[in-house]
Order: C-alpha cells, then structure tokens, then sequence
C-alpha cells in the first residue's frame, strides 16, 4: 500500500481527486502531503474558505466520526489533527484576505489548575475551521482571565475545558461570577472534558456540555443561531 | 501467590470466594492490598480485582463496578471499593451510592498513596505520577495507549506542559526506582521519587 502511495503525484490528481487523496491523507495524519494538496488547490484558484470546508473540515469531519465509533483513537486523531495544523497555517492569512465568512467569535481556555489541552486544541482548530474567530487563552487560566477576555475580546461564546476531577468544579466559579457580575446572560456558555457530563453541565449553569470537538461545533453553531434569532425578534 | 502484572493490566483477578469482606479494586492495587492483608492476618477480605486498564477509559468504571458488585454482593457481608474517583467526574460516587456500598475518598490512587490531605496541600498540577504498578506496566498505560511506540513526536503534544514525573514508591525496590528514572527521561520530565508506602490504605483497610 506505502508504495502504492509513493507512486501518487499529488499534482496529477484532478480536483476531485485530490480532496479524496486529502481526505486520505488527513486520516493517516500526513502533514507533509496535506500542505502540498493545500498549495496546489490554490494554485488552482481554490477559494481559501472553500479549501478549508471542503478539504479539510470535510476530511477531519471523517476522523472525528471514526473517533466516536472506537474506530480511531487519541494518537491517531493528533496526527490527523496535526496534519490539518499544516494546512491551516498556509491557509489562515489568507483567510482574513480573502474575507471569509465569520459564523462568530469564542474565547476558549483551560481552567485553573489544570495543563491539559488537547481537547481544547482540538475544539479550537474545528471551530476556526467552522468560520469561527478563536481567542485560546491557553491553560490554567483563573477567573479573571476569562472575565478579562470577555470583556477584552466580546466573544458570542465562552468555551471552558477540564480534564481532572479535582479542576472541574472551577468552571462554576467562573459562571457564578458571571452571574454575580450579571454578564452570564452575555455569552453562550459551553463547557467539556474527559470527566464532564451533561448532568454536570447543567449543574454548573453551562448553556451546554459538548462531548467532543464536533459536538462542540454543531452545538456552537446552533446556540450562535438562536441568539441571533433572538436578537432579530428583539 | 504469584501475580502477573499483565493479567492484571487485563483481566484483573478473580475472588476467591471466601472471607465476609469483599475488596472490589482496581488490578493496580492488588499487590498493595494483598501485602496489607497478609501482613496483618486480615482473612476475613477477599479480593476481586477489575482490569486495571480501565485507568485509561474511566467513563467505564462506574458500570463495570456496578455489574461486580451487583454479581459478587451475596457472597460477602460487606463490598468496599478500593477505587478513589480515578477520573469519573463523580459518576463512580454516584454509583456506590445508588449501591449502597463504600468507595475509598479522593481523586484518584495518586492522592490516598500520598494521603488525600497531603496530596491536595501540595497543589500540584504540572506532575505526572507513577505508582509501582505503573512503573512496571508503563508501556501498557502510557507508551503504547498514547501511541508514543509509534509516533515519539506525539510526546510533545502531551507532555507539553507537564515538568515532573513523581514516582510514587510504595516500595523500596532499586530497580523500580531506575525503570521510572527511565520512564521520566523517555517523556522528557523532572524526575522526583517519593516513598508513600500504602498511604490511606492501610487506615481504611484497618478500619473495615
């Protein structure tokens, strides 16, 4: 098969073709190759956005499926993520050249006492290929980094991650000081994490739990709708 | 009784079926609780142990729990398990309750090997631990889960930002020791040992 491969000259595929071999190459988590697909679209005159959603986005839609179904699993999904990585550095000035269409804004971090960012990696490179503008604050952020960001950046949507039990429970005391604030209204609230749950997101005053990155997308997409219906009707 | 730490990693280990006190832990704890009871006669305990792998998906422990529990709980007086949270997000709590049965306090064995109270005053979140199980099953739960055999670049990805890896004795065993040495280097971290012996263990064991 790996010569088989060697044989492809990723150039000689026709457009079609190569979002195949791209999809291809995003699951075996080839950075290298996806980055050439990357440039030879556009020199075929492929819109930046267009790259984005219908090669990229469409190729890790297929490894995050299999990611859910226990096809594929956490190495794997790094390398395909990685890969995307690649292709998205080449892409991402151009994107703001070219006027792509911005679905909406999140501020996105790990909470306090906690390192762990691979989900929330995760979460931010599909949400920016979703059109949406991601501020990643990174990790361990207390509440006032969020509170800052909030104020600083005027997001539609706050995105918390944890992975430990123990840090958890901080991100109600970043909603609770947006209630107490009376900003918690302001923003769509979503939150996620290996030991989280959609009991505990409700617990806690989240808008809502997201399982995993393309959960996060879809069900950021949709509140991002309802609160511009909202605002229409308003 | 030799133990095959494989098996453990597995299959866990089956009860013996005798004793009024069941153990229901995870198969990383089977040689600790078997020297506690041995140690102190305690042949009132058995053992059952589930696949200490189970570390790695704890979204599975509440229902593997719940269905031993439920198939072992007419043999014995009473069932502890010796499970802390271990990354349940509260869901194993909220399953021994409904249960009605015991679990071991804290966040996770890392914590009761330090003593829950000790661990926590550290505020420690840039170390990743390993007990003695561990150490010796590292490529099962770390190496080759994390795809690290395969893909070492992964190592950055994460281990980032993790600066100490924090051996956790509960044995003095030189060559133990040295494997976690290794272990640290291989991801790149800090290494610190620290004697916990069996921690909280022993004080809840004892006081069954």
């Amino acid at each position: 098969m790996s010569e088989q491969e060697d044989d492809i000259i990723l150039s000689e595929l026709d457009d079609n073709e190569l979002v195949q071999q791209m999809y291809d190459d995003l699951y075996d988590g080839l950075k290298e190759e996806i980055e050439e697909a990357v440039e030879i679209l556009l020199e075929r005159g492929w819109a930046p956005y267009r790259i984005l959603t219908e090669a990229l986005v469409g190729g890790m839609t297929v490894v995050g499926n299999d990611f859910r179904d226990g096809i594929l699993f956490v190495p794997e999904v790094l390398l395909a993520a990685n890969a995307m990585k690649g292709g998205m550095f080449i892409l991402k000035p151009l994107l703001a050249e070219t006027g792509a269409p911005r679905v909406g804004k999140m501020v996105i971090g790990t909470v306090k006492g906690d390192i762990h960012d691979i989900g929330k990696n995760l979460v931010s490179m599909m949400m920016e290929g979703a059109g949406f503008e991601v501020v990643d604050l990174g990790i361990n952020n207390a509440v006032e980094t969020y509170l800052e960001a909030l104020e600083a950046e005027k997001p539609d949507i706050l995105g918390m991650s944890a992975l430990l039990t123990t840090t958890m429970p901080y991100m109600k005391v970043v909603i609770d000081t947006m209630v107490e604030k009376q900003i918690r209204d302001d923003y769509i609230v979503l939150v996620g994490g290996a030991p989280l749950n959609e009991e505990f997101g409700k617990a806690i005053g989240a808008d809502a739990y997201c399982r995993d990155a393309a959960v996060a997308v879809e069900t950021a997409k949709e509140w991002v709708a309802r609160k511009h219906n909202q605002m229409a009707a308003g | 009784m030799a133990l095959d730490d494989d098996a453990l990693t597995d299959h866990g280990l089956t009860a013996k079926g005798a004793g009024r006190i069941l153990l229901l832990a995870c198969g990383a704890l089977a040689r600790e609780l078997i020297d506690l009871r041995d140690a102190n006669g305690w042949d009132h305990m058995d053992l059952h142990c589930l696949p200490a792998i189970l570390h790695n998906t704890p979204d599975r422990i509440p229902d593997a729990v719940r269905a031993a529990v439920e198939k072992h709980r007419a043999g014995y007086e009473t069932i502890l398990v010796v499970y802390a949270d271990c990354g349940t997000g509260g869901m194993l709590q909220k399953a021994c309750a409904e249960l009605g049965v015991e679990m071991i306090e804290g966040p996770h064995c890392y914590s009761f090997f330090e003593g829950n109270a000790a661990f926590a005053a550290r505020e420690e979140f840039t170390a990743f631990y390993l007990t003695d199980f561990l150490v010796r099953q590292f490529d099962a739960f770390v190496t080759k889960p994390l795809g690290l055999d395969h893909h070492p670049e992964l190592r950055e990805m994460y281990f980032a930002h993790y600066e100490t890896l924090v051996y956790q004795a509960q044995t003095d065993d030189p060559e133990l020791t040295k494997k976690a040495q290794i272990c640290a280097d291989r991801l790149g971290l800090r290494f610190e040992r620290r004697f916990t012996g069996y921690g909280d263990l022993d004080p809840v064991l004892r006081a069954l």
